[in-house]
């Protein structure tokens, strides 16, 4: 973005919202927004905290879990749909059902079949955000030039050597465009997951929080959330981005 | 009794064959109900270049697939080297029409790459790759990546790729259709010092008549589907006289013409 023909440096735009919100803050126009500099403070006070520190463990754990058994399920169920049609014409139908289901009415199933503990709270984690993943990799192995295939065939290559050198790589840039989506579904659903299953985590800290009004704590976690996710996603754009000098090519 | 038949069959047919790299007999494959190939026997003499000429969509790179092991014949038999045809294998490599490099790996890492999919150490096999970069013209270029490089010079990564596994038969389909056609003359001549310098058997598919005659020491001409050999053409003179001249010689202008002669009443 430009203004009088200086170069602004990127996501300058957070600045006049963040001036808003404090602005807002200060006119003490609703306890709902405290001013934005309270919640900084408040999130450097909280950072410290026991309480804290447990939930962003709690946190992570779940989600990272979660988000590994999606991709290491995901990605080579997808490439498979995308290499088998037989695969494929089975399971199309439950992918694109669960990508578009409102996957927290299942959560109490999962509560009953997995029961109350960190278990559902992964499981809910990776059924949010794998499907995309599937379909991702799906979709990057169909559009797989033929004649590479057919190039490893006629060198020999085992099916594992085809998987490992040609699939994976020739699908990347959608792989990774689907993990990208499906790790911010996976924020949703972990934090879903930590409100209904059992109050855990950052789920936990919102309840806590809200229920108390505790605006500025309240705000304050969710920042912490936006950053993470924010960060989370950048990391994959670039890697995106390293492989895109050939994903126009393939 | 019946033993001693086959076997007596079996020495006759590998005396007859002592010259013959690929033998393709009987050859017939149908997609569907399409019929791409009916009864197609052809041969292929060890260490000369055969071109296989016709129409469009008249089924070579399906009998070049078939020969590479990458499609089954529905009935018919391939041999390579008196041995039938069951896939892919070590004696054969494939030069593709769009080059079909792997897009996010070096000219070092393709090139390797058949080295690579056959258990070839790194180091040996990039040493091997390195003579054959350089063969084709392409030092100083192995870090480059495939979209770095002109169609030329991806094709002739290719051709390293397919030099570099030192197979006995190279499959080539219409190797040179996407270049220019500078790049394709000095291909041409590339080709027929390849020809002339490895003991190797080329089995060459392409559309133009100029090229076939140009390089081929036999040319199979095909006609549209279901399709079978019609003729088989072997500009012997040619090949013995220099490959400045060659499209001067007046006996290289009655086989462009001969072969044209017989192909018009299949173009429309
Ligand atoms: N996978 C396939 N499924 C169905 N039909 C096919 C398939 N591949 C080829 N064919 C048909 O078989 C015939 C021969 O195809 P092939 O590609 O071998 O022709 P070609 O001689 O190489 O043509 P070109 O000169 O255009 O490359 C064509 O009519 C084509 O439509
Ligand atoms: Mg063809």
């Amino acid at each position: 973005m430009k203004l009088f023909g200086v170069r602004l440096p990127a996501m300058s735009s957070l600045l006049i919202w963040g001036l808003l919100w404090e602005l807002i803050g200060r006119a003490e126009f609703s306890f709902f927004v405290p001013p934005l500099s309270q919640v900084f403070s408040t999130l450097f006070e909280i950072f410290g905290t026991k309480a804290f520190q447990s939930a962003l463990y709690e946190t992570a754990y779940a989600f990272i879990s979660g988000v590994f058994f999606a991709i290491v399920i995901g990605i080579p169920t997808g490439i498979f749909m995308g290499k088998n049609r037989l695969l494929d014409e089975l399971l199309l139908p439950w992918v694109n059902i669960f990508l578009s289901a409102p996957l927290t009415a299942l959560v109490p199933v999962l509560m009953v079949l997995f029961g109350f503990g960190m278990k559902s709270i992964i499981i809910t984690t990776t059924l949010f955000a794998i499907w995309i993943i599937i379909l991702n990799a799906r979709a990057g192995v169909l559009q797989i030039n033929r004649s590479l295939v057919e190039m490893a065939t006629s060198f020999g290559a085992s099916p594992w050597d085809a998987f490992t050198k040609v699939y994976v790589w020739a699908a990347l840039p959608e792989i990774l465009g689907g993990v990208r989506i499906g790790v911010i579904r996976a924020v949703k659903g972990v934090i879903i997951g930590q409100l209904l299953i059992s109050i855990a985590g950052f789920g936990a800290l919102f309840e806590l929080y809200s229920a108390n009004f505790l605006m500025s704590h309240f705000w304050a976690v969710l920042i912490v959330l936006f950053g993470l996710a924010f960060t989370i996603s950048e990391f994959l754009a670039y890697l995106e981005r390293r492989v895109s000098y050939y994903a126009a090519k393939r | 009794m019946d033993m001693l038949q086959t076997n007596v069959q079996t020495e006759i047919t590998t005396a007859a064959q002592a010259d013959i790299a690929v033998s393709v007999s009987n050859v017939s494959k149908n997609y569907g109900d399409v019929e791409a190939l009916r009864d197609l026997s052809l041969e292929f003499p060890r260490g000369q270049l055969t071109s296989l000429l016709g129409p469009s969509g008249c089924g070579k790179t399906t009998l070049l697939k078939i020969i590479a092991g990458l499609l089954d014949p529905t009935s018919g038999d391939v041999l390579v080297d008196g041995k039938a045809v069951t896939g892919p294998g070590p004696d054969r490599a494939f030069v593709f029409q769009d080059f079909a490099l792997l897009p996010w790996a070096s000219v070092m890492r393709n090139v390797a790459f058949g080295l690579e999919l056959r258990g070839v150490a790194k180091s040996e096999r990039e040493a091997i790759a390195e003579k054959y970069i350089a063969n084709v013209g392409l030092s100083g270029f192995e870090k480059s990546y495939p979209h770095e490089l002109s169609g030329g010079m991806r094709q002739r990564v290719g051709l390293a790729r397919a030099l570099s596994v030192d197979a006995d038969v190279l499959l080539m389909d219409e190797p040179f259709s996407a270049v220019d056609e500078q790049t394709r003359r000095k291909f041409q001549e590339d080709l027929l010092s390849l020809v002339a310098n490895e003991n190797k058997t080329f089995i060459f598919v392409t559309h133009s008549i100029e090229e076939a005659v140009y390089v081929s020491d036999q040319i199979a001409i095909l006609l549209p589907r279901p399709s079978r050999v019609s003729d088989i053409i072997r500009p012997t003179g040619l090949r013995e006289k220099d490959m400045l001249t060659i499209r001067r010689d007046p006996e290289y202008l009655d086989i462009v013409d001969e072969i044209w002669a017989s192909l018009r009443s299949y173009v429309e």
